[in-house]
């Protein structure tokens, strides 16, 4: 045949090489920024490294940042299997934190043991309300989920300064901020919890819910490739004409997808209220639900991999917070330089580097045609 | 509320709905030629940078030409925006990725970018120098409002509401009935309605669709640039991280409100500059005792967008051929 | 190429494959169009094969063939949108190349494309001059437009109000505007894509006023359809397309419609299917004055009547897009009718809220028209596509849970009893060829035990193998006693397998065909939409003549 289908490469290139080689770009990229501002970059790096990795602290608050990023990019892959861009797992994880938040101060009678599930109910339930209305909107009048969700990523902001200036306010205090929740009510560190053990780490804001993201990334596995609700999300993202012969209706799987999307979005609230604030205050997401963007396209939407591109932002989020103290120059916004980068090269270029990593990889690789088993 | 408070209320609605103006007419361009952008913030952020540490570098070398300096800062600002936009362009059109991930790579990477550089250069935790009033676009007195403004009524409207803005208040004006004209008086701006409704159209026509979506976004980079540089050399005197706050999706939300459409889209920009206007009156005020939650006026564009698209007030119909990249069918 | 060859020449005259002398034009004038040994793959896809095809100068030439006959490509080809692999294309005599729409255009071709290539929120006007606007401002260039349109308008009867947005125009004045277009642009060879497939028959016999005046003033006519009637009743030459080549070429006058019906369809080599009478059973699928409007609102099932028992076959024959596809999408829940009754074993589900679910609940399994579209995920592991449809049902699922170790073992047995190559449950849909990726669905279908069987084209782009295979499964399947309905295009297909066959024509069932006159020449003019009685008579008197 004149033109037979291109020599595949392995599924680990693109899986595994392509991500690889976007991040590096990102990583030049970002290296010229970095020589823009007059610091060198191996320099940057070596101390960023050392801030995230160097020691005991540092991998916990590592930890704990790669805590946020596995629940806002484990929100953001949910829906893409079901053919949805959830821009709006901010606004989303803003509101959950906001329903963690309402448990933590009004049912502090109860004991922690009935509060935290309490607590990782509301997170659930009022982030996937707040995915909700856009979903119901995009299923039955096709209002587009992307400009809906970021629009109710504006209003959970006005709605939480509203609450929090107003409602839930510390009386006589000036910041908006409510009370700090009783003591009892503190979710254990991760060093707390080891101590008693025997075991001795650094003290870090790293506390249990990392291990209820890794409890998530499980459940998600397993709902979206072992349940049979997970295979309609998969056929309706994969082929909508598809799913109605099979008998799986649209709009039901649209709503599904975002109300799980969005309560996954809204433990970040666990982590970050009852995990580390121990209060409600303002702007405690700081853009990590966008960031879960990045981690859901170089995780590849799978639970392995947005462990391991969460770990990478959490690293960078944290490694790049220390590196001031040495280079005064180089401050957190580097980061977000990095994760812009890391959005342009692992998602919207996709195609410019796939197809030639690809055939270099064939052209190295796989000089030789292989005959191809006549069919 | 007076008269003249009223007068009042409505000239900061004006200010507040120039960039608003500039940056809904540069997502009409884009969005009317079939490219999605929710990048307009990105850009915004990164021209109004690009603007005021431009127009801070380069007014001592100007000398006697300092007056010089505004307008290289706008041409700066201009630069960089049509740069991001350009981006956009390469990473949907060209390459044909999603317009949406790559708007929000944009939004992401310009607010770094702009506070990383700044914080480098300037030294002062991301702002820009502060702007003398040579080197920023001050506000220009019509004449006589000084005399014609003591007249009742009339006066007033005249002195504080005509007179008094800095030029790129003007040019947003301005800036409206010109895309309206060239959105449906020209060549240029049939091709373009065309292209975002439908390529395939335009491709038979023999016209390249490629090169008309550049086009709209060359020129969605230039108001997008002086949307921003307003913000930061003209409305302020420094970059401030974070200045733009949302605005570029409020003007996104009035580009949607006015269904694409340049009037329309314009008093919707209107009404979110008033509704913003109203929000600083208000702060601290109460009505029967009760603080005005303002924050409700900030979160009703927004409202006001999602009931829209909901399909509640009139239907909004997106250009058919947004978002999606054009390839030839086989 | 080679191994999907099983066509041969239609019976009715030894023109073979390629580039037999088409007919030649009236006089010494050079052709209007003139193609020579065209080539065109779309991946492994063979579209277009050594096609040759001459075009005579102020003459209305049909190209008929069936859906994915390659006619649509070739024009392409024709027209610049896509690029030959090979092959030349002369224009009035001289060597072409065209490589965009605007050097096809420059050339003097305009294209009438089967969806129009229409700014819907533009008035007439603001259509007509994309693309050729001769002044930066609108105004300018609309005002001498204007007069050009007015005047196009009048010399060919092309009556359109130019200041109508075209999205409030009923479609064939739509269709005017695409002529219009091509005129605009100075054409003088007009090609035209399915011009039909959405027009009411009035609009098509205005359409048809167009052309043959379009033809009078000395332009050339190009008419792409797969339609008899209207080669019969408005081309001076036609040339008949097959799978990707160029099968006959006739003077219109000198042929008949069952001749090219018979071109179109071609006669595969197929062995009979072995089969005993059919031993009925009871109503299994009864139909009663069922209508199916599309999303267009065009209505394409037209009061359609017909029962189906347990233990036989009934094929539906007819040309592509004459409504068959949507009934079948209707009965499988996948649509709602407008009108009428569906009734499964008695149950009347028309009117109820029906999907694919609650019609497989009834014991109703489909195979689709579309695999590739419809009946597979091809990103999917075969085991994945293997339990689409059925995913919910208590055999594959173990609690909350898929039950992988059950839906894999199902998935192998599957692939065993229907020999899908590579036995690889594993590998994605889109790894396997056509005739296993048919397999998989057919095994999915069959599997499921049900009592009611829709089957759309089972055979389409599968090869011969596992046609006969497909084939044995469904006489298996009618003599276990079940019901099953059959929908293709292919004729001889229709005839081996079927104990009943209807006729559809035009979103009607033309009739059915008799048990004793079950020959190709009666079924084909009931396909072109002659009724049966004419239809006899006539297949009839030509037997005779012979």
């Amino acid at each position: 045949m004149a033109t037979a289908e291109p020599v595949r490469a392995p599924a680990w290139v693109r899986v595994g090489l392509v991500p690889l080689v976007n991040l590096l770009l990102a990583f030049i990229v970002t290296g010229l920024v970095v020589l823009a501002v007059g610091e060198n970059p191996f320099e940057v790096l070596r101390l960023l490294v050392r801030g995230a990795f160097g020691y005991p602290e540092a991998i916990g608050y590592t930890l704990y940042y790669t805590t946020n990023f596995i629940f806002t990019g484990l929100a953001v892959a949910v829906a893409i299997h079901a053919g949805l861009f959830n821009i709006g797992g901010e606004g989303q994880a803003y509101i959950g934190g906001l329903g963690v938040g309402l448990v933590c101060l009004y049912l502090d009678f109860l004991p922690f043991i009935v509060v935290l599930p309490l607590a990782i109910i509301a997170a659930a339930l009022f982030g996937a309300a707040w995915a909700f209305i856009p979903a119901l909107l995009q299923a039955k009048r096709g209002s587009h989920i992307v400009i809906t969700t970021i629009m109710f990523n504006f209003i959970a902001a006005a709605l939480m300064v509203f609450l929090l200036g107003k409602v839930l306010i510390k009386p006589g205090q000036m910041s908006p901020e409510s009370r700090q929740f009783a003591d009892h009510l503190f979710l254990p560190k991760i060093h707390e919890v080891l101590e008693p053990v025997g075991i001795s780490i650094g003290r870090s804001p790293l506390n249990l819910s990392f291990i209820w993201a890794l409890v998530c990334c499980v459940l998600v596995y397993l709902f979206i490739w072992r349940t049979r609700w997970g295979y309609e999300f998969r056929t309706v993202g994969q082929n909508e004409r598809a799913a109605v012969y099979g008998g799986i209706s649209p709009s039901r799987v649209t709503i599904w997808a975002m109300v799980i999307s969005g309560a996954l979005a809204g433990f970040m609230g666990i982590n970050e209220i009852m995990g580390v604030n121990h209060r409600l205050l303002l702007n405690f997401t700081a853009g990590y639900g966008f960031v879960g963007i990045a981690v859901a396209l170089m995780g590849r939407n799978h639970p392995v991999g947005i462990v391991l591109a969460a770990l990478l932002f959490g690293a960078l989020t944290q490694g790049v917070a220390e590196v001031p103290f040495d280079i005064p120059a180089i401050d957190r916004e580097m980061q977000q330089v990095i994760q812009g980068l890391i959005i342009l090269f692992a998602g919207a270029l996709e195609y410019m580097v796939r197809p030639h990593v690809e055939r270099a990889y064939v052209a190295l690789f796989r000089p030789r045609r292989q005959p191809v088993a006549a069919e | 509320m007076s008269y003249f408070e009223i007068i009042l209320m409505l000239d900061a609605t004006l200010r507040l709905a120039t960039p608003l103006i500039f940056a809904a007419l540069a997502g009409l361009y884009a969005e009317r030629s079939g490219v999605f952008d929710i990048g307009l913030e990105g850009k915004m952020l990164g021209s109004a940078f690009a603007a005021a540490a431009v127009a801070a570098v380069v007014y001592p070398h100007l000398g006697g030409a300092g007056w010089l300096s505004p307008w290289v800062g706008l041409l700066a600002g201009i630069l960089v925006s049509v740069a991001l936009s350009m981006l956009h362009g390469f990473a949907c059109i060209t390459h044909r990725g999603n317009q949406i991930v790559s708007g929000v790579a944009i939004n992401i990477l310009a607010g770094g970018l702009a506070i990383a550089l700044g914080r480098a250069w300037f030294a002062r935790g991301g702002q820009t120098d502060q702007l003398g009033n040579e080197q920023r676009f001050t506000a220009i007195t019509w004449p006589g409002a000084e005399t014609i403004g003591d007249i009742p009524v009339i006066g007033p409207i005249y002195a504080e509401l005509i007179s008094g803005h800095n030029l790129l208040v003007y040019l947003a004006i301005l800036a409206v009935p010109l895309t309206a004209f060239v959105v449906y008086r020209t060549r240029f701006g049939l091709r373009l309605r065309a292209v975002g409704e439908n390529p395939a159209a335009v491709d038979t026509a023999g016209i390249s669709v490629p090169w008309m979506r550049y086009k709209a976004l060359i020129v969605t980079g230039v108001l997008c640039g002086i949307s921003g540089s307003y913000l930061s050399i003209a409305h302020g005197a420094s970059f401030v991280p974070n200045m733009s706050a949302g605005k570029g999706f409020i003007a996104l939300a009035a580009l949607i409100f006015g269904k694409w459409r340049p009037f329309p889209a314009f008093f919707a920009c209107l009404l979110f500059g008033f509704l913003e206007a109203l929000e600083q009156r208000m702060q601290g005020a109460t009505i029967g005792g009760l603080a005005v939650p303002v924050q409700l006026f900030q979160a009703m564009p927004y409202i006001f967008t999602v009931i829209l698209l909901a399909g509640f007030i009139g239907r909004a119909v997106a250009p058919r051929a947004g978002g999606i990249p054009y390839v030839k069918e086989r | 190429m080679s191994g999907g060859d099983r066509t041969q020449p239609g019976p009715g005259g030894g023109a073979g494959p390629g580039h037999a002398a088409p007919a030649a034009p009236a006089g010494d004038a050079p052709p209007a169009i003139e193609l020579r040994h065209i080539n065109k793959h779309f991946g492994p896809v063979h579209a277009n094969r050594d096609i040759s095809l001459s075009v005579a100068r102020g003459t209305i030439h049909g190209i008929i063939g069936e859906n994915g006959a390659g006619k649509s490509t070739l024009m392409s080809i024709l027209y610049g949108f896509y690029q030959a692999d090979s092959g030349e294309i002369r224009v009035n005599g001289q060597p072409t190349p065209i490589l965009t729409p605007s050097d096809a255009i420059r050339a003097g071709i305009g294209m009438v494309h089967q969806h129009f290539m229409l700014v819907y929120p533009f008035t007439v006007l603001e259509n007509v001059v994309l693309g050729t606007e001769s002044r930066p401002l609108l105004r300018e260039t609309l005002a001498g437009a204007r007069a050009e349109l007015e005047r196009l308008e009048r010399e060919y009867g092309l009556e359109v109000d130019p200041d109508a947005v075209v999205e409030n125009l009923p479609v064939g004045a739509q269709q005017r505007v695409e002529i219009l277009k091509a005129l605009y642009r100075g054409a003088d060879i007009l090609i035209l894509d399915e011009p039909t497939g959405v027009l009411t028959p009035q609009e098509a016999d205005d359409l048809f006023r167009i052309l043959a005046a379009l033809r009078d003033q000395g332009k050339t006519v190009i008419l792409i359809t797969h339609k008899l009637r209207e080669i019969m009743a408005i081309t001076d030459n036609v040339s008949v397309m097959r799978q990707g080549q160029m099968v006959a070429h006739r003077k219109t006058s000198e042929t008949s419609r069952d001749e090219l019906a018979e071109l179109m369809v071609g006669r595969k080599v197929l062995l009979r299917v072995e089969k005993g009478e059919a031993q009925l059973g009871p109503v299994i699928l009864d139909v009663e004055g069922l209508d199916v409007v599309d999303h267009l609102g065009v209505r394409r099932v037209k009061d359609v009547s017909f029962q189906v028992r347990a233990g036989e076959i009934v094929g539906i024959a007819g040309v592509s897009g004459n409504g068959q596809s949507e009934l079948l999408a209707a009965l499988a829940g996948m649509t709602r009718p407008a009108k009428g009754h569906i009734r499964i074993r008695g149950t009347d589900v028309a009117g109820h809220h029906v999907d694919a679910r609650t019609m497989r609940a009834l014991k109703v399994a489909h195979v689709p028209e579309d695999r590739q579209r419809e009946g597979l995920v091809t990103s999917f592991a075969a085991n994945e596509c293997a339990i689409l449809g059925y995913h919910r049902a208590p055999r594959y699922n173990r609690g909350l849970f898929l039950d992988r170790g059950r839906i894999l073992g199902a998935t192998r047995q599957l692939m065993q009893d229907y020999d899908v190559r590579p036995p690889n449950p594993f590998l994605p849909a889109a790894n396997f060829s056509g005739g296993n990726q048919q397999k998989i669905v057919v095994a999915r279908e069959i599997t499921s035990d049900p009592d009611l069987l829709l089957v759309g084209q089972p055979t389409r782009g599968v090869d011969i193998g596992a046609i006969e295979f497909i084939h044995r499964r469904l006489i298996a399947m009618r003599d276990a006693g079940k019901a099953i309905l059959l929908v293709s295009v292919e004729l001889d297909e229709i005839m081996s397998l079927s104990d009943r066959i209807l006729v559809m024509f035009d979103g009607h069932i033309v009739g059915e065909v008799p048990q004793d006159r079950r020959d190709e020449r009666t079924i084909g003019l009931m396909m072109a939409g002659v009724p049966l009685e004419t239809a006899e008579a006539q297949a009839h008197a030509a037997a005779g003549a012979h």
